[in-house]
C-alpha cells in the first residue's frame, strides 16, 4: 500500500510537491502525456480577481478596460454573485498554473491534474498552439509590450496612447490571420526587431532628407486597379495588420500598438476555437489521474468523494429548458465525448464500429486520445468524433428559427437515424470561429483619388451588424485611417443590404 | 523534471489599482454625477462611506462587431417530446438567447462599489478651501522634526547600527586588522609545527598578529556615528471646527436636520484636509453653551434669541482651548435669521472684531422651513445685519437653505474652485 498523499483537507508546500510528483508519475507513465516544465503558484482571491481583469495573464499593459473589468469582477465577486475559478494556467513555457490558497487538499490535487497536466499537454500538443503562438515567447513579448506602452505613454501622452489602444482594441477580433503564414511567430525576435528598428531610425536620422525636394509622382493610370490590390495585399480580413501596413498617417509607434494588440489577439485564437477540447481533455486527464491516485490509495474514500462532488459540478449540463441554460457546457460535452471515444476505442457497438471504423476497438485509448488531441480543434473534432450514442444520451436536436416563418421555430433533426449527421453538423458549425466572428474584410482603397476605404461584411443567413456598435467601431477604424471609411453589408448574392460611412473624427491638438 | 512551486500571496497587492484609476479617471464625470445624485436623497452620513454606484453603461462601452438578427440555427441538449417538423411558438422557451460578447456588455448599466476614499475624493472633487484659507495656512507654522543624515555626536538611544558597522569594518581592512581566522590557522601551524627553528619564527608572528589586534580595535569610538535629526517648519495641520447653532424655540425639526447635513458636510470636507479635527458645539437661545453632538441636534431647549451669547462663547472657547497659531478654525453658523433687535450691534461688533479675524472661514447658514416660501419675504433681521457687514468688507460666506437636496449645491458653491481670489459670494 502506497503511503497518502494528504490526510483532511489541508496542505503545505510539501504537500502541493508531493502531490504534484504524484501526478506527474500517472500523467507521464500511465497516460504517456508529454507536457512543458511546470511552474505552480499560489495566490490569494484578490490576486485572482487580478489575473481576472488582465485576461489571466500575469503581466500586461495598462489600459482602464482592464480597470473596468476588474471593478465588475470585483463588486460581483463581494456580492457573492460570481466564484471564482480553481486555478488559472497560461500557455507558456514554463506552463504556470495558478492556485487559490483557498483550496482544499483534494481540489488542488484536482487543480494540478487539470492545468498542469491536462492543459499543458494540450498546450504544448495541439497543432493550432504549435502554429499560432510561441509558449516560450509570450511572458517575454507581454513584458516588452507593457513598457512599450509605458514609454510611448511617457513620450506621446497618456491620452493619444489611449486612443489608439482603444481603437486596437475595438478591432481586435479582426485582427487575425486565420490562415499561417509562411513562417512561425517569433515573439523573442518580435521583441528584438522593435527595438533594432527604432535604433536604426535613431542612427541614420537627417533633417536634411525633409528639404530635399520630391521627385513628381507616379502617373494615376500606371496602376491598375489589379496591381494595386495586389500591391496593398488586398482583399484583407485582418483589419489591424492592414491598418499597420498601410494605415496612411499613422506614427510609427501606433503602428507598434496595433502589432502587439494583432499579437496578443493572435495569441488567444487557438484557445476560442478549442474551448470544448482544452477543457474537455483536461478533465478526462484529471479524472484519470484522480481515479489513479485513488486505485493506488494515496488518497482516501472521503477525499475522492469531495473530489467526484466537484468534478460533477464541473461537467454538469443542464437541458435546455432549465433555468440554468446558457449553451453547451464545454467541460461537460468535452469530457463526454473523451469518455465517449474511450468506450469506442475499447468496447464498440456494432454502429460504433460502422461510425468510426478507424478507431473503434483499437483498443490503445491514450494512443487514440493523444492524435485527437494534438490534430484537432472544436469544429473538426465534433464533426469526427460526436457518436450517435452520445447525441441520444444528451437528447439532442436542432432548431432552425427562420424570422420569416409564421408558424414558429421548426425542429430540424433530432437524435435519430435520420438526424445524427445533421445535427452533428450543425453542433460543429457552432464551434466553428470562422462562424461565429462576422466576416468582415477590406476590399479596396482608392489611395490615389478621395482615399476612402472599403470594406465588405458578408452577411450570412441574414445577421447584420448591429448598428450602434459597428457604427462606433468603424468610427475607431476611421480615426486610424483617418479618411472616410465605408462599410458595405452584401448578402451571398453580392446585393447591397447596408452601407455605412463614417468619417474619422478631427485630431484635438496635443494637450 | 523540476517542478517550481512558489507562493505568490505575498507579493504586493493593487496590481490592478493602476488599471482601476484609469478606469474611474475616464469615468469620472459619469461616476461624479452619480455620486452627487445618490448624494442628494441618501442620508450623507451613508453616502460617505462609499459603496456601490451605477452608471450608465453607454459611456464607458467597449464596441466590437457583432452580429444579429437573420435565421439562426442551434443544437440544444434535452430534447424530451419533439419529433423532426414539429414546430415552437416563438415566445415560449426554446430559444436560448445569444449571449453578449462579455460579461457586462449585455447590461444598460455598470455597478461598481468605490471605496471610502475614492469616494470622498470624487465627491468633494471640485471643492477647494477659500483663497483666504490658503494664505493663513501658509503662515501658520508649527515645528516639526525630520531625519537628516548623520553625526559624531549625539545621544546614545540614536547609534545607527548599520553605519557603525559599516565604518568600522571600513576600518578594520584599510588598517589590515589581523582576521579571526588567520590567528587560528596560525596556531594551527603552530601545533603541528615540528622544526623547533621554524616554531620559534612562528610563534613570533603569532605574537605580533595579536598586538596589533589589540592595538587595533574591533569598533572604535571614531567609527561611532548617530542618526541626525533636524526641525523643520511644518503647516499646521489640525483645524477646530465651530458649529453654532440657534436652537430657539422656532428652530423645527427640519431646520435642525438641514444644518446636521451642512455641519457634516463641512466636516468631512475638513477631515480630507487636515489630519486632526475637532468639533466644537455651541448652541444657544438667549444664553450660549456648549455641549456634546447628541444635547446639540436633539437636546430640548427653549427661549429668546440672542446671537451674540454663542459669538461670545465661541470667542472664549477660543481664547482657552485653540490658539489661532496652532490651529486652523472654521465656524458655521446655522439660524433661521430670527435675533433679539437690540443684540444686532453686539453681535456686529463681536464678529468683526474678534470672530472673524481668527478664523480661516466662516459660514452662515439660513435654514428655511421646507418649500422656501419664507424667503418671499423681506430678509431675516441677522440676514440683513450680516450682508451688511459683508458689503462693508467682512469676510463672511452666507447662503439660504430650505430643501435637502440644496445642501449639497451650497455646499459646493461656498468651496467651488474659483480663478478670483476674490469670493463673491450671492445668494
Amino acid at each position: 500500500m502506497t503511503e497518502r498523499l494528504f490526510e483532511g483537507a489541508d496542505w503545505d508546500f510539501h504537500t502541493l510537491q508531493r502531490i504534484t510528483d504524484a501526478c506527474e508519475e500517472v500523467a507521464t507513465k500511465d497516460l504517456g502525456l508529454d507536457v512543458y516544465p511546470n511552474q505552480i503558484e499560489v495566490i490569494t482571491a484578490e490576486q485572482m480577481l487580478d489575473a481576472y481583469s488582465s485576461v489571466g495573464m500575469p503581466l500586461f499593459y495598462k489600459h482602464w478596460s482592464f480597470g473596468k473589468h476588474f471593478a465588475f469582477h470585483e463588486a460581483s465577486y463581494r456580492k457573492g454573485l460570481m466564484g471564482l475559478a480553481y486555478e488559472i494556467v497560461i500557455n507558456s513555457s514554463p506552463c504556470i498554473s495558478y492556485l487559490m490558497e483557498e483550496n482544499t487538499a483534494t481540489m488542488q490535487t484536482l487543480v494540478i491534474a487539470h492545468a498542469a497536466f491536462g492543459h499543458n499537454h494540450f498546450f504544448k500538443n495541439n497543432y493550432l498552439f504549435k502554429q499560432w503562438t510561441d509558449a516560450d515567447g509570450i511572458l517575454d513579448y507581454l513584458d516588452f509590450a507593457k513598457n512599450y506602452v509605458m514609454t510611448c505613454e511617457e513620450r506621446y501622452g497618456r491620452v493619444e496612447v489611449e486612443r489608439t489602444l482603444d481603437a486596437a482594441h475595438a478591432l481586435m477580433s479582426h485582427g487575425i490571420d486565420r490562415y499561417p503564414g509562411k513562417k512561425k511567430l517569433d515573439l523573442r525576435a518580435e521583441e528584438k526587431r522593435a527595438g533594432r528598428r527604432r535604433q536604426h531610425e535613431e542612427e541614420v536620422f537627417n533633417d536634411l532628407w525633409r528639404t530635399v525636394p520630391k521627385g513628381a509622382s507616379k502617373t494615376r493610370s500606371a496602376l491598375s486597379i489589379e496591381r494595386r490590390r495586389k500591391l496593398l495585399g488586398l482583399p484583407q480580413e485582418n483589419l489591424l495588420y492592414f491598418l499597420e501596413k498601410s494605415a496612411p498617417r499613422l506614427a510609427p509607434w501606433q503602428r507598434e500598438l496595433l502589432r502587439i494588440v494583432r499579437h496578443i489577439a493572435q495569441y488567444f485564437y487557438p484557445q476560442s476555437q478549442t474551448k470544448v477540447m482544452n477543457e474537455g481533455t483536461a478533465t478526462y486527464v484529471h479524472y484519470r489521474i484522480m481515479t489513479k491516485l485513488h486505485q493506488q490509495g494515496r488518497i482516501t474514500d472521503g477525499n475522492f468523494l469531495e473530489f467526484l462532488g466537484s468534478h460533477t459540478n464541473v461537467v454538469f449540463q443542464p437541458e435546455f429548458d432549465d433555468q440554468r441554460f446558457s449553451g453547451f457546457n464545454p467541460y461537460a460535452l468535452g469530457f463526454a465525448m473523451m469518455q465517449d471515444i474511450e468506450r469506442i476505442v475499447t468496447n464498440p457497438a456494432d454502429e460504433d464500429r460502422e461510425w468510426f471504423p478507424d478507431i473503434a476497438g483499437k483498443n490503445d485509448v491514450m494512443g487514440v486520445l493523444r492524435d485527437v488531441w494534438a490534430n484537432y480543434r472544436d469544429e473538426s473534432f465534433i464533426a469526427q468524433f460526436l457518436s450517435p450514442k452520445l447525441m441520444r444520451q444528451l437528447r439532442m436536436f436542432h432548431l432552425h428559427d427562420d424570422p420569416e416563418e409564421r408558424a414558429g421555430i421548426r425542429v430540424d433533426a433530432i437524435h435519430d437515424e435520420r438526424g445524427f449527421r445533421r445535427v452533428r453538423r450543425e453542433l460543429a458549425r457552432q464551434h466553428d470561429v470562422g462562424y461565429i466572428d462576422a466576416n468582415i474584410e477590406v476590399v479596396d482603397v482608392d489611395l490615389s483619388g478621395d482615399r476612402r476605404l472599403i470594406l465588405h461584411h458578408h452577411v450570412i443567413k441574414g445577421s447584420q451588424l448591429n448598428e450602434t456598435d459597428a457604427k462606433r467601431v468603424l468610427q475607431h477604424l476611421a480615426d486610424l485611417w483617418t479618411y472616410d471609411v465605408s462599410l458595405i453589408e452584401v448578402d451571398a448574392n453580392d446585393k447591397v443590404l447596408r452601407e455605412y460611412v463614417v468619417s474619422p473624427r478631427p485630431i484635438p491638438a496635443a494637450a | 523534471m523540476p517542478i517550481h512551486i512558489i507562493d505568490r500571496r505575498l507579493n504586493p497587492g493593487g496590481k490592478s489599482l493602476e488599471n482601476r484609476q484609469r478606469f474611474l479617471r475616464r469615468a469620472k464625470s459619469l461616476v461624479q454625477g452619480a455620486v452627487k445624485k445618490t448624494s442628494q436623497e441618501r442620508d450623507i452620513r451613508d453616502v460617505l462611506e462609499g459603496g456601490e454606484v451605477t452608471i450608465p453603461l453607454d459611456g464607458m462601452h467597449e464596441p466590437r462587431f457583432r452580429r444579429e438578427g437573420g435565421t439562426r440555427d442551434m443544437v440544444l441538449p434535452g430534447n424530451k417530446k419533439f419529433i423532426e417538423g414539429d414546430y415552437l411558438q416563438r415566445s415560449g422557451q426554446g430559444s436560448a438567447k445569444d449571449s453578449g460578447p462579455g460579461e457586462g456588455d449585455s447590461e444598460d448599466a455598470f455597478r461598481f462599489v468605490l471605496s471610502r476614499d475614492e469616494f470622498v475624493d470624487l465627491f468633494l472633487d471640485d471643492l477647494e478651501l477659500p483663497d483666504l484659507a490658503k494664505r493663513k495656512i501658509a503662515q501658520t507654522e508649527s515645528e516639526g522634526i525630520q531625519r537628516a543624515g548623520y553625526t559624531t555626536s549625539g545621544s546614545p538611544a540614536n547609534i545607527s547600527v548599520s553605519r557603525t558597522v559599516k565604518l568600522a569594518l571600513a576600518r578594520r581592512i584599510a588598517l589590515k586588522r589581523p582576521r579571526k581566522e588567520e590567528i587560528e590557522e596560525l596556531e594551527a601551524a603552530i601545533a603541528a609545527c615540528t622544526d623547533e627553528d621554524e616554531r620559534v619564527v612562528l610563534l613570533a608572528e603569532l605574537e605580533k598578529l595579536k598586538a596589533k589586534t589589540k592595538r587595533i580595535p574591533f569598533v572604535d569610538p571614531l567609527d561611532i556615528r548617530y542618526r541626525r535629526y533636524e526641525k523643520v517648519p511644518r503647516p499646521v495641520a489640525q483645524a477646530v471646527m465651530f458649529c453654532l447653532m440657534d436652537v430657539s424655540g422656532s428652530m423645527s425639526e427640519h431646520m435642525k436636520d438641514l444644518a446636521k447635513r451642512f455641519y457634516m458636510l463641512l466636516y468631512v470636507f475638513l477631515k480630507r484636509r487636515y489630519k486632526h479635527v475637532e468639533i466644537v458645539f455651541i448652541r444657544h437661545t438667549d444664553r450660549a453653551e456648549e455641549v456634546d453632538e447628541q444635547t446639540f441636534f436633539y437636546g430640548p431647549a427653549s427661549g429668546g434669541t440672542l446671537v451674540s451669547s454663542a459669538l461670545n462663547a465661541m470667542h472664549e472657547i477660543v481664547r482657552e482651548r485653540f490658539n489661532p497659531a496652532d490651529w486652523n478654525i472654521y465656524a458655521a453658523q446655522a439660524s433661521d435669521g430670527d435675533n433679539s433687535y437690540s443684540d444686532g450691534e453686539l453681535t456686529g461688533m463681536l464678529l468683526t472684531d474678534k470672530i472673524l479675524p481668527v478664523c480661516q472661514f466662516f459660514a452662515y447658514l439660513e435654514v428655511g422651513e421646507s418649500g422656501g416660501s419664507a424667503f418671499d419675504l423681506s430678509d431675516s433681521s441677522l440676514w440683513t445685519l450680516y450682508d451688511r457687514l459683508r458689503n462693508s468688507g467682512a469676510s463672511l460666506s452666507m447662503r439660504k437653505v430650505s430643501e435637502r437636496s440644496e445642501i449639497f449645491p451650497v455646499f459646493h458653491d461656498l468651496f467651488q474652485r474659483r480663478e478670483t481670489s476674490q469670493e463673491k459670494a450671492a445668494p
